[in-house]
């Protein structure tokens, strides 16, 4: 692990009533990076996240986060760590600035810092206007933006983001990650669940697939694609012109060529081969309307992962039958 | 293994938010109306009641507290319904409100612990019962002044201090229980059903229900019954379930202080009384002493009730 990581996790573990809810994981998250905690509901990432924040007590394993312990000095990293929990919660009596006064305070702000950050934080996520509103009135989305102003004004080093994007209408959604993208350009180093994958693909450096409180797939979303995908580059491309077809099969790398439509062909390679396959066209003086190359989606990469584990344990049962 | 920093830190900051939120709510508006109300109600039968009879007494202001007139009750008996019912206003939805608006697991992430927002919400809730009762104790002795007439000594004054302390301890008592109804039930409203049963079961069935034990711990001894007199096993056994209700024991310190002529809060023998001038007041010392035992066991259950609370809420997953 790097000495540049903010949080290490090794073999964290916890149980809850004998059922380990969070099974042995290690994982660890770079300065300035955006590391994704992705998986279904109930595997075990809010847990994750309470540990890492010293809200829960760690049945076992080891974590660090900035260097601390959270078990034992859970002030030094809830300093330094901002927190947003999924359905974050704000006094709806109190007016938005209000709201980020309490926590100032909380954390031992001075009165003249406390003002100027609180306004630059508010300003930040588009919510001066509405500062001193009270927060009965915000929408789910101004509620979610309030809570990354209070990560914002704390100055964390590190955002821990639960579920930020569940329950938003996708306009408030890439607002929101609008911020969250902020953050990494700020060196601040973000964690966050979620169980919308393609939401959070797009800016997600590194992600961890979580299922029944284990870590099963973890690295880029393209390092993912070609482990699970069988390292497959799919090229969609519209052009025409008689025999295309038969000739960029051709190009070395491509393993197959269907027809998807009228003039439109799908190429299988094992690399990109988009530049090859536009000079074929060229050559052949074909009209070229459209070439494209699919990003793996990690709903794929997710779904492909357990259809595999499932045939895996068939066969396995199928084999030890034979066996015996 | 000692844990990093202070468990106080940020404590004056909760207690400051839960103090202006407490002070500006519907909640304790109608509480204090409900308060002052009761008070003019009760000070106005006592001052019927003083002036129809002769006033000879040397501690008529403190009967201002204590005379009633039918059919109201006495000040302090009304205080003694009251205080529960405040206290129990405060404190019911302290804890299970902060996870029902799901503002805990984000204000636990500050830099704070548990122990700061817990007792930082205890001792809100007390400053506003204190501030509520001060109020109402300036307020009676005020009106006992204007419409009484008499000034009141620097005795009298000093035992009706203590008895506003020890009303602001009787409802820490209720406020530490409600608390810990509110630690202990999600629901705001399951929480304040249970404590406001407690408060009814405490304050009306368990008197009763103490004559009743008692007498199957102790059976009345008939010789006893024919003379007309308590068996002083029952009575004593009556008195030992009794004080088991903050109720009693407020009931108790609240004669031994208000009334200088109490000599002692159990049965009391003859030979005990040898030599003793009935009807003399007791000095202001002599008083508390008689109260102390009472005093202390109503501080200890407040301090048992918080402790309680505390540990639940140190082991309470933050997660809604």
């Amino acid at each position: 692990m790097s000495e540049q990581a903010v949080i290490e996790a090794k073999n964290l573990t916890k149980v809850y009533g004998g059922r380990a809810a969070v099974d042995h994981i290690s994982f660890s998250v770079g300065r300035g990076e955006i590391f994704g905690l992705l998986g279904p509901n109930g595997a075990g990432k809010t847990t994750t996240i309470l540990m890492l924040l010293g809200l829960t007590d760690i049945s076992g394993g080891e974590v660090r986060v900035v260097g601390f312990d959270p078990a034992r000095e859970p002030l030094s990293v809830k300093r330094r760590v901002g927190y947003l929990p999924d359905t974050v919660g704000f006094y709806d009596q109190m007016s938005a600035a209000d709201n980020l006064r309490y926590t100032a305070r909380l954390i031992g702000f001075k009165k003249a810092e406390r003002e100027q950050k609180i306004a630059a934080a508010l300003d930040r996520v588009g919510l001066a206007e509405q500062a001193e509103k009270r927060v009965a009135t915000f929408s789910r989305g101004m509620r979610q933006r309030l809570g990354l102003a209070e990560i914002l004004m704390k100055g964390a080093q590190v955002a821990i983001l639960d579920e930020p994007t569940t329950g938003l209408d996708p306009h408030a959604t890439s607002e929101l990650l609008g911020v969250i993208r902020g953050f990494k350009a700020e060196g601040v180093s973000v964690l966050l669940s979620s169980h919308m994958l393609e939401r959070v693909q797009s800016i997600c450096d590194r992600v961890a697939l979580f299922s029944g409180g284990k870590i099963a797939l973890m690295g880029t979303v393209a390092e993912l694609g070609r482990e699970i995908l069988g390292g497959g580059y799919v090229v969609d491309i519209e052009a025409d012109g008689a025999g295309l077809a038969e000739r960029l099969a051709l190009i070395p790398g491509v393993s197959g060529v269907e027809r998807t439509g009228i003039g439109k062909l799908r190429l299988q390679a094992d690399r990109d081969v988009r530049p090859e396959a536009a000079a074929e066209v060229v050559a052949m003086q074909g009209r070229l309307k459209f070439l494209g190359v699919q990003e793996p989606s990690l709903d794929t990469i997710y779904t492909r992962y357990f259809e595999r584990k499932a045939e895996q344990a068939v066969a396995s049962k199928n084999g030890a039958r034979h066996a015996a | 293994m000692q844990r990093e920093g202070s468990a106080f830190a940020g404590l004056g900051v909760v207690t400051l938010k839960e103090l202006s939120d407490h002070l500006t709510s519907v909640r304790m508006r109608v509480l204090e109306w409900l308060v002052v109300l009761v008070a003019l109600a009760a000070l106005y039968g006592a001052i019927q009641q003083i002036k129809d009879t002769t006033a000879e007494d040397p501690f008529l202001f403190l009967r201002l507290f204590t005379i009633s007139r039918d059919p109201l009750p006495s000040f302090v008996s009304f205080i003694s319904f009251l205080v529960p019912l405040m206290a129990i206003g405060l404190g019911f939805d302290a804890v299970n409100s902060e996870y029902n608006r799901r503002t805990l697991s984000r204000i636990l992430a500050q830099p704070i612990y548990r122990d700061a927002l817990l007792f930082g919400k205890f001792l809100a809730g007390l400053a506003t019962l204190a501030i509520s009762l001060l109020a109402l104790w300036l307020l009676v002795i005020g009106l006992g002044l204007l419409l009484v007439g008499i000034p009141p000594g620097a005795e009298e004054i000093g035992r009706t201090f203590l008895f506003l302390l020890i009303t602001i301890i009787y409802a820490g008592v209720w406020l530490a229980l409600a608390m810990l109804f509110s630690i202990l039930f999600r629901s705001a409203a399951t929480a304040a059903l249970v404590t406001l049963g407690i408060w009814l079961f405490i304050t009306f069935i368990w008197p009763v229900l103490a004559g009743a034990a008692a007498q199957i711990i102790m059976p009345i001894d008939p010789r006893y019954a024919s003379l007309g007199l308590p068996t002083p096993g029952t009575a004593e056994a009556e008195h030992i379930l009794a004080r088991l209700s903050p109720t009693t024991l407020f009931a108790e310190v609240v004669v031994a202080i208000l009334d200088p002529t109490t000599r002692s809060l159990g049965p009391i023998y003859l030979s005990q009384m040898q030599g003793a001038v009935l009807g003399a007041p007791l000095p202001i010392g002599e008083s508390i002493l008689i109260a102390w035992p009472q005093t202390v066991a109503m501080i200890a259950s407040v301090i048992l009730l918080f402790v309680v609370g505390y540990v639940i809420f140190q082991r309470q997953e933050v997660r809604a």
